[in-house]
């Protein structure tokens, strides 16, 4: 009964779940966490406007993004993935959602920041809606743990509007 | 087992005779003692030259072992391949994904997720939204993929959405890695998004995929613990 199988068995088992259960109170330990974000963002200028030859229109534009995320992490915070993205209704589509910029905070200490930059990705519409378009800039970010479960939310940030004319 | 053998001669001998009556026969050759395959190990090997050492010895223990011991081991081994399918078709009940783990192969989502990691996906109704990180197939391809969307457009009056991904470690989106000429992926090539996060507990299977030879001798392994335990 008490032979070497028996006892490495009994060693491996009890090892599990003692570390399943430590990833579970890691994980849950996540949700006492009430942080307290916050973002704002300003388009410096918009470089350029126009439509493209397939006539979707197209906008780049320099955005001046500052954040204090540090509230986010805790033990278990492995990094905080960050994105902005422009969000608008067209007549065709209920909701686009193109993201504009986005990075990782590896640590506590990055996650206050001041971002000078170009949209990193394309602003495209689909089709050719943006003349005059009011939208928001959404500060989107996503927890990503080092075990367990993942959070995300964001911060709206209201009242832009593009160019009545290309430019 | 020797004296098992004996009996078994003696009592084939005992039927060619007709004469004996049947009384005698259950007489001469009486039941095998339950604990028989303790006996054989209990015979030291020397003195069995024809077979040998610890195979031998298990071989013979599966033998000699009783109909509805026999039958009990496979219930139970029955029990345990059953519930582990149970189980899998109850999370892709709860979590409406078809797979709803998934192993992480590339390193396309570092330094978020690494390969080997495991991911739990769930695949409700709720509208897929930037910054989820979702599972996705694409037509032709085998291997699903797993990236962030970066990019959503959804229709007024269809709720259809147009989605477009693009690794974390990624240079560019993925319109790469689609289908040729394909610009967005649709609702029906996610699988899931991801919820859960557990770091290297996939090695396991992606060593096990690599390396089969790992896998089958770990499958016998297993089997013969379970055959020959007698619990």
């Amino acid at each position: 009964m008490h032979s070497f199988g028996h006892r490495a068995n009994a060693v491996a088992t009890f090892a599990l779940t003692i570390l399943a259960a430590m990833c579970f109170a890691a994980s849950f330990s996540d949700s006492f966490n009430s942080p307290t974000p916050a973002a704002s963002a300003q388009i410096l200028n918009i470089n350029w406007f126009q439509k493209e030859a397939n006539a979707n229109d197209e906008v780049s534009m320099t955005l001046n993004i500052s954040a204090d995320l540090s509230s986010l992490f805790t033990w278990n915070t492995k990094q905080v993935f960050v994105f902005v993205a422009a969000e608008y209704e067209t007549p065709q589509n209920a909701l686009n959602q193109v993201s504009l910029w986005d990075g990782i905070i590896p640590a506590k200490e990055h996650a206050k920041f001041l971002i000078h930059t170009t949209n990193k990705y394309r602003f495209i519409d689909q089709g050719s809606n943006l003349k005059g378009r009011d939208f928001n800039l959404t500060m989107h970010w996503h927890i990503m743990p080092k075990t367990g479960k993942m959070f995300a939310d964001k911060i709206v940030m209201t009242g832009y509007q593009l160019p009545e004319q290309y430019r | 087992a020797i004296r098992g053998v004996l009996s078994a001669k003696r009592r084939r001998k005992n039927a060619d005779l007709p004469s004996v009556p049947v009384l005698a026969i259950v007489r001469s050759s009486p039941p095998p003692p339950l604990g028989r395959n303790i006996a054989a190990r209990e015979i030291p090997v020397e003195s069995q030259p024809g077979e040998m050492g610890f195979i031998g010895d298990q071989v013979e223990s599966i033998r000699s072992m009783q109909v509805r011991q026999v039958v009990t081991q496979i219930i139970s081994l029955g029990m345990i391949v059953t519930s582990a399918l149970i189980i899998w078709k109850g999370l892709m009940v709860a979590t409406g994904s078809e797979s709803p783990v998934v192993v992480v192969l590339s390193g396309s989502m570092e330094p978020g997720f690494k390969r080997g990691d495991i991911l739990f996906l769930h695949m409700s109704k709720e509208p897929i939204r930037t910054g989820e990180i979702v599972v996705f197939n694409i037509d032709g391809r085998e291997i699903p993929i797993v990236h962030r969307v970066i990019k959503v457009h959804e229709r007024q009056e269809s709720g259809e959405v147009d989605i477009l991904t693009k690794g974390d470690n990624n240079f560019g989106d993925d319109r790469l890695l689609y289908a040729q000429g394909q610009l967005w992926l649709q609702k029906h090539h996610i699988m899931g998004r991801a919820v859960g996060y557990l770091p290297y507990v996939g090695w396991v299977t992606i060593v096990m995929t690599e390396k089969p030879i790992i896998k089958y001798l770990l499958i016998g392994a297993l089997g013969l613990l379970v055959i020959t335990s007698k619990e």
